[in-house]
């Protein structure tokens, strides 16, 4: 009966306790820098749970949530995608762009909201799949190749997002912006938090949406087994009839079409239009997968947090206290979520062999469930 | 084995982000901010100021309107604070912070950077003036956006440009100049077209060099890389250049260096950067644009200090002294003469100076 409890226990203790690790640090630099630790998280509590903020936290852990899922799908096939920016920086360029040329106007504005959602995903993937591609066929390590990608995805952007080509300027301004999106295709707020005069992006039913398919297909689905099997062993996998290259080519075209969604809560819900200040959230994103641990429950408790922190940064400054602290923070969860997994997998582990041993001597003929085969 | 490779690399990926983390943190942990005499006056005006991503300490842009609030610091009896951005952040951040200030009770708040401008509708400083309709705004280096409670504060960046592109062509002795910039965007454009006219306009055939350290694609990280400003300003002196200027923030100092080792001279930008730069960099120094954003800063609260608010857009330009060239340590003495004339002709509209490059 307590083994639901007991299998649970560690995989709560290590992230609290990661949790607390963090807090402790970002204390013992607020002391440092004399500064009162108390105050700076009560204000920072205080100003993240208003509901202006509660607003603005979910609507920034939708990008963050679904770049923490594109990352955790390569992840589970023991890909590294690092190219998360430049794939979706490119997807948002693009989609922005086509959404508002006058060629797609006669489209109603729903469909034209799918042909843009469509648009980035299929550009999300094929930056990734350059990567993919040059892995499967050259051996190219697809660390090095998303890095690169991200470069040359960002060049390209710049290039294409100037006044010659897709850009526009406002008069007066000195920002240049692709041209807003027709008003039928943009979507509207959800009022999820009462008192607040602002509304949820829309866009969330769609992060939702992806949470779900990305438990479902991975833990449902033959493909799913199959991606995570290569994942986890490939040799065996392909022992066992799964081609691991075309595992390879799948996983990293998944996973740069869940990227390409990331601009698109700012594009459809807030913004609508490709500015220059897109981009950047690729390696947040990793941070963020790391820290759900690749499981969709995880990730979006994680992008919660790491939105929570973000906002909250914001009342430190004006308290006088450096809000860098919170960049501290963001670091020593991570690494600490890292390190404190580690060994709570070893010590587990060493408790199984421990007790594997024991059973192998002295048969318990109460629990042989227990024992893994 | 698949373990201990994972392993390695998240270890890697979070002390990469760890590190990135602090490298952001590097040299900003001020929150400079005093609090005005409180002598019990019950008028005293709470002045907020919202930065771009650099922040105080780029010796140039940012810190030009931190000199110009800490001047109205400390001749009025006003309180200041000013709020930093972070990276990655969305226009909803921006939005946020402006908002954070004018709920919290000040009036005026400054904008710094066209960045707080975004859509005209619906960016952050259209949103925060409509949410906090009572409380005087002004944004600098942007006329798009209007409101009744919005000043926007823009420069002529070129003009100024054009005199210190005219006194580079006269103090120039192999008819080559250069020109850097710090991020390939339409504001830093305007420097350079101005430049670019006023050394032709002094000798026609005269060849400019122009570069950019960055674009818009790493983020304009050109803007605070001393050690690309300095590669490529040493690329400029080795092809011929002997005067470049730069319009490149806290990249500036690279290319003085650079100017410093191979014997030949710089123009620098925004503030008067003779008297900005360490004593050893001094010397090649010729002149500075000025493009008085502490002269804004400072106007426009003192204004508001004695009731008077302008909406809508206020040029700073050769007319009011808003850009205009610096004369510390007098290397440009001698063809002063010659520059004021052409200020004269700028003013009086017999030169026309081009916004854009003529190379696009």
């Amino acid at each position: 009966m307590s083994a639901p409890w007991v299998r649970l226990l560690p995989r709560l203790l290590a992230p609290v306790g990661a949790l607390l690790i963090a807090a402790a640090i970002s204390s013992i630099a607020l002391l440092i820098s004399n500064q009162d630790p108390a105050t700076a998280f009560s204000s920072m509590i205080e100003y993240g749970t208003r509901p202006e903020s509660l607003v603005s936290i979910l609507n920034r852990s939708i990008d963050l949530y679904i770049g923490g899922v594109a990352v955790a799908i390569g992840f589970r096939m023991n890909l590294f995608n690092i190219g998360v920016d430049g794939q979706y920086r490119l997807a948002s360029l693009a989609a922005a762009s086509l959404g508002a040329a006058p060629f797609l106007q006669w489209l109603p504005g729903v469909l034209r909201i799918l042909v843009i959602v469509l648009i980035a995903m299929v550009v999300g993937a094929f930056w990734a799949g350059v990567a993919a591609l040059l892995k499967v066929t050259r051996g190219v390590s697809e660390v090095i190749s998303t890095i690169m990608l991200n470069f040359i995805g960002g060049q390209l952007v710049a290039y294409l997002l100037t006044t010659n080509h897709l850009g526009v300027q406002a008069k007066g301004s000195n920002d240049v912006a692709t041209p807003l999106l027709p008003k039928d295709s943009w979507i509207s707020g959800i009022p999820l938090i009462p008192d607040a005069r602002s509304e949820v992006n829309g866009f969330i039913v769609v992060a939702v949406g992806v949470g779900v398919a990305y438990w479902f297909v991975l833990g449902r689905t033959r493909f799913g087994f199959d991606l995570r099997a290569s994942g986890q062993n490939a040799t065996s996998a392909v022992a066992s009839g799964v081609n691991a290259r075309r595992m390879v080519l799948y996983a990293m075209l998944l996973s740069g079409a869940v990227a390409g969604l990331v601009g698109m809560s700012q594009l459809l819900g807030e913004r609508h239009a490709h500015t220059t200040s897109v981009g950047g959230l690729g390696f947040t994103a990793i941070g963020i997968a790391l820290l759900g641990r690749n499981s969709p429950v995880g990730i979006a408790l994680a992008a919660l947090l790491w939105a929570f922190l973000d906002r909250s940064a914001l009342i430190l400054d004006l308290n006088e206290i450096p809000k860098e602290i919170v960049t501290i923070m963001q670091g020593t969860t991570v690494l600490a979520v890292v390190v404190a997994y580690e060994l709570a997998e070893r010590i587990s582990r060493r408790g199984q062999q421990r007790r594997a041993g024991a059973t192998v001597s002295e048969p318990d003929p109460r629990q042989p469930s227990e024992v893994p085969a | 084995m698949r373990r201990s490779r994972g392993m390695k690399l998240l270890a890697t990926v979070g002390v990469a982000i760890v590190a990135l983390g602090t490298a952001a943190c590097g040299g900003k942990g001020n929150s400079n901010s005093g609090s005005g005499t409180d002598s019990g006056s019950k008028k005293t005006v709470k002045v907020g100021l919202a930065y771009d991503i650099g922040g105080r300490g780029d010796k140039s842009f940012n810190d030009a309107a931190a000199a110009g609030l800490e001047k109205a610091r400390s001749e009025l009896n006003i309180q200041t604070r000013e709020l930093e951005a972070n990276k990655d952040e969305t226009e909803n951040d921006k939005l946020a912070r402006l908002k954070l200030l004018c709920e919290g009770g000040y009036n005026p708040v400054i904008a710094v950077g066209f960045a707080y401008a975004g859509d005209k509708d619906t960016g952050p400083i259209a949103s925060a003036a409509k949410a906090c309709p009572d409380t005087k705004f002004a944004i600098v280096d942007d006329a798009s956006v209007s409101a009744p409670n919005l000043a926007n504060l823009v420069f002529a960046e070129e003009q100024g440009s054009f005199l210190v592109g005219a006194a580079a062509a006269l103090k120039s002795k192999s008819g080559n100049v250069g020109f850097i910039g710090g991020c390939q965007v339409d504001l830093i454009k305007k420097f350079e077209a101005g430049y670019e006219a006023g050394a032709k306009a002094v000798k026609a055939d005269i060849k400019v060099q122009a570069k950019y350290l960055s674009t818009i694609a790493d983020k304009c990280s050109g803007f605070n890389d001393p050690a690309k400003g300095q590669t490529t300003a040493e690329g400029m002196y080795d092809q011929g250049a002997d005067v470049v200027y730069q319009a490149a923030g806290g990249s500036g100092t690279g290319v003085f260096k650079a100017a410093k080792g191979k014997g030949k001279l710089a123009i620098g930008v925004d503030s008067d950067q003779y008297n900005t730069v360490t004593p050893d960099l001094k010397d090649v120094i010729m002149t500075s644009m000025l493009k008085r954003v502490d002269t804004a800063v400072y106007d426009f609260v003192k204004g508001m200090g004695e009731g008077k608010f302008t909406a809508g857009k206020t040029v700073f330009d050769l007319k009011v002294e808003g850009v205009g060239y610096s004369t510390s340590g007098g290397q440009v003495d001698d063809v002063k003469a010659k520059l004021d004339d052409f200020r004269k002709q700028i003013i009086d509209g017999k030169i026309t100076v081009p916004e854009k490059p003529a190379a696009g």
